[in-house]
């Protein structure tokens, strides 16, 4: 009976995992789909999609501003997370608590809302399509996640290391320098990866305040998908999928060489 | 020098630049926007007004109570389907666990945008399940499953499953195996187990997951906006229409307002029975 | 033969004046004031929450004194910063860096400060002789074992020949084999070298071994200072008796306090003879302190009256055998009387034996409640 019950729930697992992964599996076959329509299964491979994609001047436009955008969001996000995170970690303050779920707050509150006033101020200023406007903006909501993964990371940095640092003559900057970022360092570059992502991936503030000359991707795959659903949709889809399986597979790595660095297996003999 | 130096450095005081780009970028615009656009309406009493007409209005009635309802049954949704998945996760290891996280983190870390889409794909009506259905002989017509209710919840449901999922999870992965040996120890049969120990032990993450389900389903604008229909108006579209077609900002700005106040209404009972920190499953 | 400098300079004194620590209402170290000679191996010794960690932390920079100063050769610090103030210290779980080997540890201190590479190279390997870790320069912490990290550790303290070493509990993760050697070790390196060491511990026989002054804390505060032989022989109240080491104290009436001697009377009618104590103790309950090692313990015989010694009746109640010594908790009228006897084959009691204890009255001394 109990094998009975354990197979029921394999067979559900396995069941959940197919309906989890099958939609972005679609997505991926329709990419290389060799039809000028949208079909399942495609009769014919091909990259015609992707040869669509990078051909057309508009969809490389808005791949260029989806990246500087992410990269500006990410830079900033993991300098000022890395900065509060420490503070939450070291730092001796009242409500610890109750500070950092104010930081938090940027995930929480609808996109809607925020792109929305974000969009007010902007549009006062002009600044609408700026990406570098829009990158400070992404950074608002990618903040909470870098410090979110940063004070896990450093909580994993054990004080006395610190006062050791200082002890033996080192400064602050000196401390962070050679014992706080090397021992973070995988949590940060994880961070900065997961920042990046966030902000390429983003929708709704990219829509309010892109105008039309900084379309990110996922603003321009929105609009296509109100006219029709033509399959170069799948092709930058698959990109989309493919850049959050290249982030996932870099968290990855950073995580085994934490772990190694962890056993001090890394670079001896 | 070194005296003041040292005296003075207080790591607290790194939490002032994250802090400026908050209040710089987040704070101030919202409080702008409230603020600048109802004092348009010129006396307080015509802004009380406008907020009473706004939030009266029939259609934003509607959106409103369309809007918890969606939620409310994604919430159910993503529990019953999840949580079994959680318990998997929770206690299994090797390369089971390694294939079933990886079918949770994918998704997760997928674009809203891609996964709506891909949704969109399979359940349009050229869509493969329908093309699937009628190539076996199934169906003789190709079914509706894509701007109604059913294609709002397979779509929110999916994006949302993750979070629910690592929710409990988290919560799951602490719970003590041994207890439930030492009930069917003590002669309990495993519904009995479940229901008196194994589920109380996991109801924290259930709370916690219902709770992050909810609150960001109710703002919730992408999915429901393309897989949609008519009838399938959430308060955020509305939100968003008011903007960019009506133009009507003091709408926006006051139905904002009510989908902040629930948000942060629901964020607080979010921070009071769970620990912030492991927020997104982190 | 010493590789590194020996401190001849004579510096190295640290003085601690009313150091007060708050933690909100509470004193965590209330008020204390030490003064630890150049080049002396002082141990902080207390039970958890005693604030001899604290103390220590003060001492070292990282944490805020709330009240009173800290001087170094005359020199008030109390403001500085840990890295202004260049001591070595030494961590509980050894704090080795993990991302570097042991040679860059080692290191640390000497790049920090902006050190020649040749001379890096010099000082470092110098260092690791000193502490029989020459072979291991190549290898991460993980990959040693715990005496091995205590070893970094304390090469990483001293290669840049601070006047001043501070050791929070080095010792504590260590098993007890490890902890005598690593004990005599650190002992000799502070000898050769010549610095000044304060060292906090909660074990009592290690700073026994090692010190050549002990400062017990309780609560905040400094119950005694003193030489170690001198605190066993000679504490000065019930709590110092009986943290450090065995002791027996037993509780009595106080009947006279004289210069020549005075009489404690436990239960209804056995009195002792107890060394002269303070004449505003007498009438009042106080304790006889004796330790177990200084009691004799025999079969009930005629004469053995001696005047100078105590010699009472009593009945063994509890035996245990500790390998090395034969431990006996003998019932006096209304107290009980721990006896150790040597395991080096004299007669043996069994429980419910009648016998007499015997000590001389200058081994006890009395204490105050």
């Amino acid at each position: 009976m109990g094998r009975a019950r354990g197979a029921t729930l394999s067979f559900y697992i396995a069941l959940a995992c197919l309906l989890l992964m099958v939609p972005i599996l679609i997505v991926c076959v329709l990419a290389f789909s060799g039809e000028g329509y949208l079909r399942f299964p495609p009769s014919s491979f091909s990259f015609r999609w992707f040869a669509a994609f990078f051909g057309d001047t508009r969809w490389r436009q808005s791949l260029s501003s989806s990246l500087i955008i992410a990269l500006i969001a990410c830079v900033i996000s993991t300098v000022l997370g890395f900065f509060a995170a420490y503070a939450f970690v070291r730092g001796d303050f009242r409500a610890k608590k109750i500070v950092l779920s104010v930081l938090l707050i940027p995930i929480i509150v609808p996109h809607v809302i925020t792109a929305i006033a974000m969009y007010f101020v902007t549009a006062k200023f002009g600044l609408i399509g700026n990406v570098v406007w829009i990158g400070f903006c992404h950074a608002v909501v990618t903040l909470p996640i870098v410090v979110l993964i940063l004070l896990s990371s450093l909580q994993g940095v054990d004080i006395n290391l610190e006062r050791a640092g200082l002890s033996l003559g080192g400064s602050r900057v000196y401390v962070f320098r050679r014992v706080v970022i090397p021992l973070a360092f995988p949590g940060i570059m994880s961070s900065a990866l997961f920042a990046f992502l966030a902000s390429f991936d983003e929708l709704i503030i990219s829509l309010f305040l892109a105008g039309v000359r900084a379309q990110t991707l996922p603003v321009r795959i929105w609009n296509s998908l109100h006219l029709e659903l033509e399959p170069v949709i799948a092709a930058v889809s698959a990109f989309l999928i493919a850049v959050t399986g290249v982030v996932l597979l870099f968290d990855m790595l950073l995580r085994s060489l934490r772990d190694a660095k962890a056993t001090g297996k890394d670079g001896s003999t | 020098m070194t005296q003041r130096a040292h005296r003075a450095f207080d790591p607290s005081l790194l939490l002032l630049p994250a802090f400026a780009l908050l209040i710089l970028l987040f704070v101030i615009p919202l409080v702008w926007f409230f603020v600048g656009v109802l004092a348009e309406e010129g006396s307080v009493g015509a802004v009380v007004e406008r907020f009473v007409d706004v939030l009266t209005a029939p259609g934003i009635v509607n959106a409103l109570v369309t809007t918890n309802w969606i939620s409310a049954l994604v919430t159910v949704l993503t529990l019953v389907i999840g949580y079994p998945i959680a318990y998997y996760l929770a206690n299994s290891t090797g390369w089971r666990f390694a294939l079933v996280l990886f079918c949770i983190i994918v998704p997760y870390f997928t674009s809203v945008i891609v996964r709506t889409y891909s949704w969109m794909v399979l359940l349009g009506r050229n869509g493969a399940i329908n093309q699937t259905l009628l190539s076996l002989g199934i169906i003789d017509a190709p079914l509706q499953l894509l701007y109604n209710k059913m294609g709002v919840l397979i779509g929110m449901t999916y994006v949302l499953m993750p979070y629910m999922v690592l929710t409990l999870y988290a919560t799951m992965r602490s719970i003590d195996t041994n207890l439930v040996r030492a009930a069917y120890g003590l002669g309990a049969s495993p519904l009995y187990t479940f229901r008196k120990v194994y589920f109380p032990l996991s109801l924290h993450g259930v709370i916690s997951g219902a709770l992050i389900v909810f609150i960001l389903a109710i703002g919730f604008f992408i999915t429901p906006a393309l897989m949609g229909g008519p009838s399938d108006v959430m308060i955020a579209m509305l939100i968003e229409r008011a903007v960019e077609i009506t133009l009507d900002w003091t709408s926006a700005a006051i139905m904002s307002m009510a989908l902040l106040a629930m948000t942060l209404v629901l964020y607080v009972i979010y921070y009071r029975v769970t620990d912030v920190r492991r927020m997104m499953g982190a | 033969m010493p590789p590194l400098r020996r401190a001849t300079d004579g510096l190295g004194a640290i003085s601690l004046e009313t150091v007060t620590k708050r933690y909100g209402e509470e004193a965590v170290v209330d008020g204390i004031s030490l003064d630890i000679k150049s080049g002396e191996f002082f141990s902080l010794l207390g039970p958890s929450g005693s604030g001899k960690t604290t103390t220590l932390m003060m001492i070292a920079g990282f944490a805020n004194v709330d009240g009173g100063r800290i001087l170094v050769d005359g020199e008030d610090i109390t403001m500085k910063s840990p890295q202004a103030r260049g001591f070595g210290m030494v961590f509980q779980n050894y704090a080795i860096f993990p991302h570097l080997n042991v040679f860059e540890n080692v290191a640390f201190p000497l790049r920090a400060r902006g050190a020649a590479e040749a001379d890096v190279k010099r000082r470092v390997g110098d260092a690791l002789a000193l502490v029989r870790l020459d072979r291991f320069a190549d290898r991460f912490s993980r990959q040693l074992s715990g005496g091995q990290q205590q070893r970094v550790a304390i090469a990483r303290a001293i290669v840049f020949e601070p006047r001043v070493v501070l050791m929070d509990e080095p010792l504590g993760a260590l098993d007890k084999n490890l902890r005598y050697d690593m004990q005599v070790e650190i002992k000799e390196i502070q000898r050769q070298l010549g610095m000044t060491v304060v060292y906090v511990t909660h074990d009592q026989e290690e700073a026994m071994n090692m010190s050549d002054r002990i400062g017990v804390m309780n609560r905040g505060r400094i119950e005694q200072i003193a030489a170690p032989g001198d605190m066993y022989e000679r504490p000065v109240n019930t709590f110092i008796g009986r943290f450090l080491g065995e002791a027996n104290l037993v509780e009595g009436n106080l009947q006279q306090a004289a210069q020549a001697g005075s009489t404690l009377r436990i239960g209804d009618n056995v009195l002792l003879k107890a060394p002269a104590a303070s004449p505003d103790l007498a009438g009042k309950t106080v304790h006889l302190f004796i330790r177990p090692e200084r009691v004799a313990i025999s079969t009930p015989g005629p004469g053995d009256a001696v005047a100078e010694a105590n010699s009472v009746a009593g009945q063994v109640r509890r035996r245990s055998f500790l390998g090395n010594i034969n431990r006996y908790v003998v019932a006096v009228a209304s107290a009980e009387i721990t006896v150790d006897v040597q395991n080096v084959g004299g007669p043996r009691f069994e429980i419910g034996d009648a016998v007499v204890l015997t000590w001389a009255v200058t081994d006890s001394l009395v204490l105050g409640s």
